[in-house]
C-alpha cells in the first residue's frame, strides 16, 4: 500500500518529526509514523504551525515532514515565504480534495487552487498520477528538499485516495 | 507597568552561555539584538505567529539544550493555537517569554487584545504550560511561560542581519559545528 511505502521512504531518509493535521487520506500513514519509535509525531492546531516546527527542528539539525489536506495549503501561504527566504528544506505530503469526484463543494475552490498557491510561493510541486508513482515521488521530494534546501510538496490525487462520499469518509 | 523592555530582555540574556534564543518579529527581534547579537539568536523577520512553534521544533530537536522564545503580545496572539500544541508535547527545555506592551509596536501602537483584558498566561496555563515569573523562566521545568508587562515606548531600532538564509546558516553552524554546512 502507498502509505506503507511513504513511511518506508521517510524512515530511510531519517525523518525525525512528522507534523500533521489529520486527513482521512493520511490515516494509515499517521498510524505508521506514530508506531515508529524513531519518529515523533506532532499534532498541530493548524497547518501553519508545521512550518514553524520544521524550521525550528532544522535549526536544531533534524528533518521534519508535514502531512496535510489540500485545504491546509491555504493556511500556510504567508509562512512559505519564510521557508523560501531562509532556504529551509521542507517536504509536505498533501492529500487532495476538491478534484476528481469531490462530494463537498466547499472543498473545490482550495483544492483547485492548491498547486497554483504552492508554486506562487516558491514550492516545487510533484503530482504522482497513480498509486505506484507516489513512493518514487516522495523519494524524489526528500532528495530535492534536503540536498537542495528546497520546499517540495507531493500532491496525492483524490482519485488514488478513492473516498467517494461523506459516509465512506466517516467509515475510515 | 513600569519596566523597560530592553532592560528586561538584557537581564534574561545576561550570562546566557549556550542558551538558544528565538525572537518574534519586530520589537523583540530588536531587543535580543540590543542585548548582544549572537549566532545562537534566530530573530524572525516574518512568519508572524510562529515564534513559539519554531522554539518547539528546536527544543524537540535539541533536548539537551535550553531554548528560550522571546516574543511580543501581538505575535503570540497570532499563534495562540501553538500553546495547545506545545502543551501536548510538553518539552521540558522550552521557555516562552512574552514582552507585553499591549500594543502593535511596529505599526503605530494600536492596542492588542492584552490591552482589552486577554490573559495570555491564563491561556498558557489552561493549555498545560507552567506559568511563572520571567525571572524564573530559565530555571523552571518547561514548557514554561511568562508574561512581562512593559512600558509602551518608542525606542531606537537595533537591527540584526536581515538575510534569512544567513541567519539560518550561522545558527546551525554555531550549534552543530562545521558539519552543519555539509548536511
Amino acid at each position: 500500500m502507498w502509505p506503507d511505502q511513504i513511511h518506508a521512504e521517510l524512515a530511510a531518509a531519517k525523518v525525525r518529526f512528522v507534523g500533521y493535521v489529520p486527513d482521512a487520506g493520511h490515516k494509515r500513514l499517521i498510524e505508521l509514523c506514530q508506531a515508529d519509535n524513531a519518529m515523533r509525531t506532532v499534532v498541530l492546531s493548524t497547518e501553519e504551525e508545521g512550518i514553524g516546527l520544521a524550521a525550528g527542528a532544522w535549526l536544531g539539525g533534524e528533518r521534519t515532514v508535514l502531512l496535510m489536506q489540500s485545504s491546509g495549503v491555504g493556511n500556510v501561504v504567508n509562512v512559505l515565504g519564510t521557508v523560501k527566504e531562509c532556504r529551509f528544506p521542507l517536504v509536505s505530503i498533501v492529500t487532495m480534495r476538491g478534484e476528481e469526484g469531490e462530494f463537498n463543494p466547499w472543498q473545490v475552490p482550495m483544492g483547485q487552487a492548491t498547486r497554483a498557491v504552492l508554486e506562487a510561493m516558491g514550492t516545487v510541486v510533484h503530482r504522482p498520477a497513480s498509486a505506484e508513482e507516489i513512493a518514487p515521488a516522495v523519494n524524489a521530494a526528500l532528495r530535492l528538499a534536503y540536498h537542495s534546501y528546497a520546499s517540495v510538496a507531493v500532491l496525492i490525487p483524490q482519485r488514488v485516495i478513492g473516498i467517494k462520499s461523506f459516509q465512506e469518509q466517516a467509515n475510515q | 507597568m513600569s519596566l523597560h523592555r530592553r532592560e528586561v530582555v538584557a537581564s534574561l540574556l545576561k550570562g546566557r552561555k549556550d542558551l538558544l534564543v528565538i525572537a518574534g518579529l519586530g520589537s523583540t527581534a530588536w531587543d535580543i539584538t540590543a542585548a548582544g547579537d549572537s549566532p545562537l539568536n534566530f530573530p524572525l523577520w516574518g512568519a508572524m505567529g510562529q515564534a513559539a512553534m519554531t522554539g518547539l521544533g528546536l527544543a524537540l530537536a535539541q533536548p539537551q539544550r535550553r531554548v528560550l522564545v522571546i516574543t511580543g503580545d501581538g505575535e503570540m496572539l497570532m499563534g495562540l493555537g501553538s500553546l495547545a500544541t506545545i502543551g501536548v508535547q510538553q518539552p521540558r527545555n522550552l521557555g516562552i517569554v512574552v514582552i507585553d506592551n499591549e500594543s502593535y509596536g511596529e505599526t503605530g501602537m494600536q492596542a492588542t487584545h492584552t490591552a482589552g483584558g486577554v490573559d495570555l498566561a491564563g491561556v498558557a496555563r489552561a493549555c498545560g504550560l507552567r506559568a511563572c515569573s520571567h525571572e524564573k523562566i530559565l530555571h523552571e521545568a518547561g514548557p514554561a511561560f511568562a508574561v512581562v508587562k512593559v512600558l509602551a515606548e518608542k525606542i531606537p531600532l537595533v537591527l540584526p542581519p536581515r538575510e534569512g538564509a544567513l541567519l539560518k546558516a550561522r545558527f546551525r553552524r554555531a550549534l552543530l559545528g562545521p558539519q552543519a554546512d555539509l548536511t
